[in-house]
């Protein structure tokens, strides 16, 4: 928010100080309420949701709530946990590791066509993943493809945005010397990725992995198009699917309240367990 | 990210059609779909095929799987996949769409009778028609269903009715006696109602500005039809008499302030019925279970009465309702048709789907099974599903969908909801939603008669 200090403006006075406490403050509750909001929701009974006060807690009943959930439909909620861990964790893993090789490559190698190349996959970076479903899913169809894991698996591995940043990083990062290096100590160029190249641009790969994780995870318009089979779904569109329903099968509107509050959980794992990095990683792109 | 319907849906719609342009040509040039043309041509014919058959049916039915469950230990030669999604304008239309395109539809798949019009339009479906019992079954089901599922065609059926929401009235019993208001039988009477129910500082009822389908089920109890359809023309009537003296009877009402305008499914109008504000719900059979769960505290305060009518003659609308379709392509039509009715005509699927998803049935003995006879206790224990038979009987057979329903809702939901807030009047959002279908329809190439 508040920009980084230059050294005059350092000591700040108590008013400005307090000018910025304040609008992080409004912020924050801003960001916070919904998500209070969802977990007050979660814990209440069905016949409280409307009656009571929606920021404060009535009838505790969050574990029957997720007993509910968890076992609705013959326990089909953990499944679908388990996909969107699956098609985001593995999936940013993959393409966090294909989008490293890309950029280290464009990086480090001078071969004819390079910014060809990159400018083609920067290109991508302006197609939004919404526009990019549909003609997928023509694709997948004409080899029989829909409707399976590798469909929506498949297109997620790719992160031109990922290349993007793991070439800038690359370039600024891997010294060339350390390279002629480990090439004179006779490692060949995989085993000069992997022990040297990829240690050092940890901090973007770090970066690339949480953007493709979040963009995975909140892609909601492929698996929409392309899944058919309810035990293949992420998270995302089951619950989508029960929200569509809750005039036929009221219980679903409290189950689709404590199944958003169980699938929301990964991702603050995720972000509080690698914000550290997100946050440098960030800082090395926009430097360049 | 959500999705953001109209936005998205008109984006993807756009690049649906262009792809279409593109992949036309190589699909008809190299005559792999063969077979599968093959199939929908020969309908009328509609043989068995030999051998074991696996098909693919969608529906957003929840628990469906149950109910398929019990087709599939019956018919061990005939096994039914399915598949599910999100509610058909919720995304999974456009997928049906997006499929019949690729050429891998499912097999079956749950269609809502004011959307069977639009994939008729565009050669989606196969007519069953001439497949063993369906012709037959036609005596089984409620008069207008029938009609809705032959789109105006002699000999063609496209799809199997399966739930329909015959309209009634909902009404708080105990606020009417204790105000000593009489429980209004006419629509007359109703109107006089609701300055009563306003000296008691309530409402005696909530328009629906956004979810069309309400006032298109009262047009359809007033005998009115939005559009028409002879051989291969199209009539509009969004502006026809009946329409619009629906339309001038409910503006009055919002003019002077004797019923509100809360957005439908919303925790507001939920509470408005929860502490009392408004006193009775022209709604569908299904509207039973929303009050239950969205206004838990009126428990025993509800009954349901015929909805109130024009003249003296009884007659209610619809509200909701869906089929199953054979989509084209299909290349088992016989063995679809056979379970699409068993599904919606046996009575161990009816008693299922009631069980799992409260779906009312679209065949009058379907109305009448044990389920449907009893006393509901949220309604002081009063026969409501009676009434919605009733209902059902005299719901008016010349209603017809037309192929641009989603354009049709959007247009006069935005006049609706303008005309709620003081510019224009609903009669006026009819005349404009006339000029604009008419001109959706014929950019669609769909020729439109008078």
């Amino acid at each position: 928010m508040s920009a980084t200090p230059s050294s005059t403006a350092y000591r700040q006075s108590p008013v400005s100080r307090t000018v910025a406490m304040l609008v992080l403050g409004v912020f924050t509750l801003y960001f916070l309420t919904p998500i209070w909001w969802l977990f007050i929701a979660a814990t209440k009974e069905r016949g409280d949701l409307t009656t009571t006060n929606p920021l404060w807690f009535s009838d505790v009943n969050l574990l029957e709530n997720l007993q509910g959930v968890f076992s609705y439909g013959d326990g089909i909620l953990p499944r679908w946990l388990l996909n969107s861990v699956l098609y985001a964790g593995v999936g940013a893993l993959v393409a966090t590791l294909l989008a490293g090789m890309c950029g280290y490559a464009l990086a480090k190698y001078a071969f004819p066509g390079r910014e060809v190349i990159f400018n083609v996959v920067l290109g991508g970076v302006l197609v939004p993943a919404t526009a990019l479903a549909l003609p997928l899913f023509l694709i997948f169809a004409q080899v029989g493809g829909t409707n399976t894991f590798w469909s929506v698996f498949l297109p997620s591995i790719v992160s031109p945005f990922g290349v993007y940043l793991a070439r800038i990083y690359a370039a600024s990062s891997v010294p060339d010397e350390l390279l002629e290096a480990a090439r004179l100590d006779g490692a060949g160029e995989v085993r000069t990725f992997f022990s040297v190249s990829v240690r050092l641009m940890v901090p973007a790969l770090v970066t690339v992995y949480l953007f493709q994780f979040v963009a995975i995870w909140n892609n909601f318009f492929l698996p929409l198009i392309m899944l058919r089979d309810e035990s293949l779904f992420p998270v995302t569109l089951g619950l989508y699917n029960w929200n569509t329903v809750v005039n036929q099968v009221p219980e679903l509107r409290l189950y689709v309240l404590t199944g958003s509050l169980v699938s929301i959980v990964p991702l603050i794992v995720v972000f509080l367990l690698l914000q550290r990095f997100w946050r440098t990683g960030l800082g090395t792109g926009s430097l360049k | 990210m959500k999705i953001t319907s109209p936005l998205l849906g008109a984006a993807s719609v756009a690049l649906l059609l262009t792809l279409a342009a593109c992949g036309g040509d190589s699909g008809g040039g190299s005559g792999d779909e063969g077979a599968a043309d093959g199939g929908g041509e020969a309908a009328t014919a509609c043989e068995p095929s030999d051998g074991e058959v696996t098909l693919t049916f969608f529906s957003w039915v929840p628990g469906i799987e149950g109910v398929v469950d019990l087709w599939n230990e019956q018919n061990p030669d005939i096994q039914v996949e399915v598949q599910t999604g999100p509610n058909g304008n919720s995304g999974t239309y456009q997928n049906f769409f997006n499929q019949l395109e690729a050429g891998n539809p499912p097999d079956l798949g749950q269609i809502e009778f004011d959307a069977l019009p639009n994939f008729r339009v565009q050669d989606g479906l196969t007519d069953i028609g001439g497949c063993e019992g369906v012709m037959e079954s036609q005596e089984k089901f409620v008069d207008w269903t029938w009609s809705q599922v032959q789109l105006g065609e002699e000999n063609a059926v496209y799809a199997i009715p399966q739930d329909t929401g015959p309209m009634a009235m909902f009404y708080r019993e105990d606020l009417f006696t204790e105000a000593g208001i009489e429980v209004p039988t006419t629509w007359e009477e109703y109107a006089a109602a609701a300055e009563q129910v306003r000296e008691n500082d309530g409402y005696i009822t909530n328009f629906s500005t956004s979810d069309i389908n309400q006032f298109a089920g009262f047009v359809w109890q007033a005998g009115g039809s939005w559009f028409g359809n002879e051989g291969d023309s199209w009539q509009v009537g969004l502006d026809s008499e009946e329409s619009v003296q629906v339309a001038d009877y409910w503006n009055g009402l919002i003019q002077d302030d004797l019923v509100s305008t809360l957005p439908p499914w919303t925790t507001e109008w939920d509470n408005a019925y929860n502490s009392g504000d408004a006193w009775t719900w022209v709604s569908a059979v299904w509207g039973a279970n929303s009050i239950m769960s969205g206004a838990p505290d009126t428990e025993g305060d509800w009954r349901v009465a015929p909805m109130p009518t024009w003249g003296d003659e009884q007659a209610a609308g619809n509200w909701g309702g869906s089929t199953t379709a054979v989509f084209k392509g299909s290349e088992h039509p016989h063995e679809a048709a056979q379970f699409a009715l068993w599904l919606n005509t046996s009575e161990e699927a009816h008693e299922a789907l009631i069980e799992a998803a409260n779906l009312y049935p679209a065949t009058t003995e379907g109305q009448q099974l044990p389920a449907l006879s009893e006393g509901v206790p949220f309604y002081g224990d009063q026969k409501i599903y009676e009434v919605f038979t009733e209902a059902g009987a005299t719901v008016p057979t010349e209603w017809t969908w037309g192929p641009t329903m989603t354009q049709v809702y959007n247009d006069v939901s935005d006049g609706f909801s303008a005309a709620a807030s003081g510019n224009g009047s609903l009669a006026e959002a009819l005349t404009s939603t006339q000029e604009s279908t008419t001109s959706a329809l014929e950019s669609q190439g769909i020729p439109v008669g008078e």
